[in-house]
């Protein structure tokens, strides 16, 4: 062994790790604390006053779901769509994220633009039902936020959703 | 970090010395210094590499435990030649022997061997060293490569360092060893930032983390407020561009490591993902999501000005380019299902690639160029294998419930991935496998660890 660079490589991790740990203790930041809505059923049942957030979920249904690698709305889904609409438009206080995702059973960049072309979908829907598309948001989750965990088909039928968040439901 | 070359009797040349220091306050802070002496001849590299080859004879190595100086240095001097025996043999080009069949007992560091009795048990290469913590409080480490067949010594090198440095050190002797006896450059002094998660599988906590490359020294970059993903190296090694939640959307930002300062990259009116650095570290191509399409865009981090590559009505992400900066591989459902195309840098004639049974993602171009590296999810389960950048020579090295995401070591030789298991209690957790695909091994993380991404050589 008779060059050098060995070593000098070493020598610019040096700064390379004692940046790491400098690093460590500042780079922070207190932020929405990543979907925190995201999987968020809501335990709604019983008492579920009008126009409340419980309303919307249990009488309305907050959630539509895919198929396998599809983004298309279902007729299924037109009909859970189409009394959101209905709901959204009787109590235009609400703002709502639509947040998209897909199953676990995909690769990670791909999940995230899968789960974001299914909230587009939901979202245009919601407009082509008169909702105004300045009220609605999108986020995908990609597969980051799986409402289901087991490992069989019955779980990823589940994940693969685009919900309905109300966004200043507790106000 | 001091570091001399050691002799092995033949004429020495002039000594150069290169003195370089660092600030008291980073965690290594060492000085360097550097002496080489020349050898008088190198012997021919022990092995012959063929990265295309599907199955490589790995060299038996003798790697004697190394001698402590003094009685209380002999832990210290087994885990230094421990580690380096475990950087050798995870790369599969290496066999260490197994110590009860040595014949010579190696009692002194700088004992010329008898090499009668290592051909005896069939070794090709031996290592001897010590360790030794000195009265000064810094550690002196040091090794001898043995050829035994020509009966010759082949590399010798003594380190001064702290003590706590000592992986490091082990680190850098078995890449020397490596780079002398293969003759192509080592990985084992390199590192890897990857996605700590913990928490239930629905309620994810992940932070970016970074660890040496044999999973060791891991330690957290981000606290886990926000949701981070696929992080990449910049290629100095210096910064970290990846993906966090946390605003309004997701986006791409870029974190120096060196500073801890953190930007948003690009100015886009929504969810950006899918970084990763141009060779020359001057772009960062990503993926911008608008109307339910994801785009290709490479944005010029001098100029800040974004170039759009892509522009269908389908999802392109995952840009990869190639070490000459000429072209990018990437991941597109434009044909019905996800496949891999190449386009020039520019985004000019894309060219599908992959047409093996299923589909493809995560595309990730070797750092030698030869190969493309990708995930292939079929109904078999979930395949990490490598083809060439026309699509040919398809090779699938390891397959299972859940493969995904593999990176390149630094020399192209290895790839480590993230590999998932099923049901609430699964996740991931990282792991490499060498291109023949025989050598498959656990990466030990602290925690569950996804996305890993290795950092390039240090030059």
């Amino acid at each position: 062994m008779t060059n050098t660079h060995p070593i000098l490589r070493g020598a610019k991790f040096v700064v390379f790790l004692g940046a790491a740990l400098a690093l460590a203790a500042c780079a922070n930041k207190p932020g929405a604390g990543g979907a925190g809505g995201a999987g968020g059923f809501g335990s709604g049942v019983g008492s579920a006053s009008p126009g409340s957030a419980q309303d919307f979920v249990v009488n309305v249904g907050d959630r539509i779901f895919f198929t396998t690698d599809q983004t298309e709305i279902s007729n299924a889904n037109r009909a859970t769509l189409d009394k959101q609409a209905q709901w959204l438009q009787q109590y235009p206080r609400y703002q709502v994220t639509i947040e998209g995702h897909a199953d676990e059973r995909g690769t990670r960049e791909y999940n995230i633009a899968l789960g974001a072309r299914r909230a587009t979908n939901t979202k245009n829907y919601l407009a082509s039902r008169g909702i105004n598309p300045a009220r609605i948001r999108t986020i995908s989750y990609g597969k980051e936020r799986p409402v289901a965990v087991c490992n069989d088909i019955s779980c990823w039928s589940q994940n693969r959703r685009a919900v309905t968040v109300l966004n200043n439901a507790g106000s | 970090m001091t570091v001399h070359a050691l002799d092995n009797g033949a004429a020495a040349g002039p000594r150069r010395f290169t003195r370089m220091s660092f600030g008291a306050a980073l965690l290594f802070a060492a000085a360097f210094v550097v002496a080489t002496v020349p050898f008088t001849q190198r012997a021919e590299a022990l092995i012959e590499l063929d990265v295309t080859q599907g199955n490589v004879q790995p060299l038996p190595i003798a790697i004697p435990t190394f001698i402590g100086g003094t009685p209380a240095d002999a832990q210290l001097a087994a885990d230094v030649s421990g580690v380096i025996a475990a950087d050798l043999k995870r790369s599969g080009l290496f066999l260490p022997l197994d110590q009860a069949s040595f014949i010579e007992k190696i009692t002194n560091a700088n004992q010329t061997p008898n090499f009668q009795s290592w051909t005896v048990i069939k070794a090709q290469a031996l290592v001897t060293g010590g360790v030794t913590r000195q009265s000064d409080g810094r550690l002196r480490a040091e090794f001898r490569l043995w050829d035994i067949y020509a009966g010759q010594q082949m590399a010798g090198q003594q380190f001064y360092t702290t003590p706590e440095n000592w992986r490091r050190v082990a680190h850098i002797i078995a890449d020397a060893i490596y780079e002398r006896l293969t003759g192509e450059q080592g990985y084992f002094d390199s590192r890897v930032v990857y996605v700590d998660e913990s928490g239930p599988k629905d309620k994810r906590v992940k932070r970016l983390a970074i660890m040496d490359q044999d999973g060791f020294n891991s330690r957290y970059l981000t606290r886990g407020n926000d949701l981070v993903l696929t992080p990449r190296f910049s290629p100095a090694a210096q910064e970290v561009v990846y993906m966090s939640y946390g605003s309004d959307q997701p986006r791409v930002y870029l974190l120096n490591i060196e500073t801890g300062q953190r930007e948003l990259v690009g100015n886009f009116p929504g969810m950006t993902f899918a970084p990763r650095f141009s060779p020359d570290g001057q772009r960062i191509v990503m993926s911008f999501e608008d109307q339910g399409n994801a785009n290709i865009y490479a944005m010029d981090l001098r100029s800040r000005r974004t170039t759009r590559l892509t522009n269908s009505a389908s999802i392109d992400t995952s840009p990869s380019y190639a070490p000459d900066g000429s072209r990018i591989v990437f991941t597109s459902d434009r044909g019905g299902s996800q496949q891999l195309y190449v386009m020039g840098a520019d985004g000019a004639n894309p060219q599908r690639i992959s047409f093996g049974q299923g589909s493809y993602s995560t595309p990730v171009w070797s750092p030698r160029g030869d190969l493309i590296a990708f995930t292939r999810q079929s109904s078999g389960g979930f395949a990490i294998g490598v083809m060439k950048p026309d699509g040919s020579g398809e090779r699938i090295l390891t397959e299972g419930f859940h493969n995904e995401g593999p990176t390149w070591s630094p020399n192209g030789r290895v790839l480590m991935f993230f590999r998932d298991t099923p049901g609430a209690n699964g996740g991931p957790q990282l792991w490499s496998v060498d291109l023949t695909g025989y050598n498959e091994f656990k990466v030990p993380t602290p925690a569950f660890g996804s996305d890993p991404a290795w950092s390039p050589l240090i030059n």
